[in-house]
């Protein structure tokens, strides 16, 4: 039997809703951040700090760093096992894909752990 | 073991229909997105780092490099975010028929590069 063990969630309609509502989070967030670009007065950044050091705003971003986590996973991990297959790479897929799989694993914790540490040195 | 088991698609002898380069263009953006979010977390850190901190980021937003990978960060986003607006009107059932497919890829392709053009006129 074949199971799939590198899928975020081991089930592949729990992969969709997490794509779904990640994918809601991280619309909501980048639709705020936009406005607010668009909306930012001459006191700059004053008013860009101020709204980053309110508890809300780092619960928000947050969320969403960890909605993109998820999302980039099952995303990357749809591509990845797609297009990294035996019949594009050989026999040598599986261990290919691992290694990117991997690579892809690091660089997202390397994103959650770099916005926790620019969002709590405010 | 069957012998018989499905194989995928060869999709380079295939002439892809609209939908189908509109969908294989979302995949591409979201790498492209994976990549980028590197560079607006590194802004973001910047902007955030301090008064001088955030005038560097602005100054840094006058460079023509950066402001042309922040354009294509950007493209990337917006592209995504339409076409994952599209995927969610699917998930509800709307579009879903064979006549809707080339016109949703129609109106994606549309309103992104209207957000694209804009994102342009900003940056620049």
């Amino acid at each position: 039997m074949v199971t799939s063990i590198t899928n975020l969630s081991r089930n592949g309609v729990s992969d969709w809703l997490i794509q779904r509502v990640s994918a809601v989070v991280l619309l909501a967030w980048f639709l705020f951040i936009g406005y607010t670009i668009l909306n930012l007065g001459d006191a700059g950044y004053l008013e860009w700090r101020a709204l980053f050091s309110r508890l809300w705003m780092k619960v928000f971003t947050l969320a969403a760093l960890l909605a993109l986590f998820g999302h980039a996973w099952v995303g990357m991990w749809t591509v990845f096992t797609d297009y990294l297959t035996k019949g594009t790479l050989g026999a040598t897929a599986a261990w290919l894909r691992f290694a990117v799989q991997l690579i892809c694993f690091v660089v997202l914790l390397v994103y959650l752990v770099w916005a926790v540490h620019i969002l709590w040195s405010i | 073991m069957n012998q018989k088991r499905p194989v995928d698609l060869d999709l380079s002898a295939i002439r892809l229909p609209l939908a189908a380069i509109t969908s294989i263009t979302h995949r591409i953006s979201g790498i492209t997105l994976f990549a980028g979010i590197a560079l607006l977390l590194w802004l973001l850190q910047l902007s955030l780092s301090g008064s001088e901190g955030f005038a560097q980021a602005a100054a840094l937003l006058g460079s023509p490099l950066v402001k042309f990978l922040v354009w294509v960060v950007l493209s990337a986003l917006a592209y995504h975010m339409v076409a994952g607006v599209k995927h969610l009107l699917l998930d509800m059932g709307i579009g879903e028929s064979r006549e809707a497919g080339p016109v949703g890829a129609r109106i994606t392709i549309a309103i992104s590069l209207v957000l694209i053009v804009l994102m342009g006129v900003w940056v620049w």
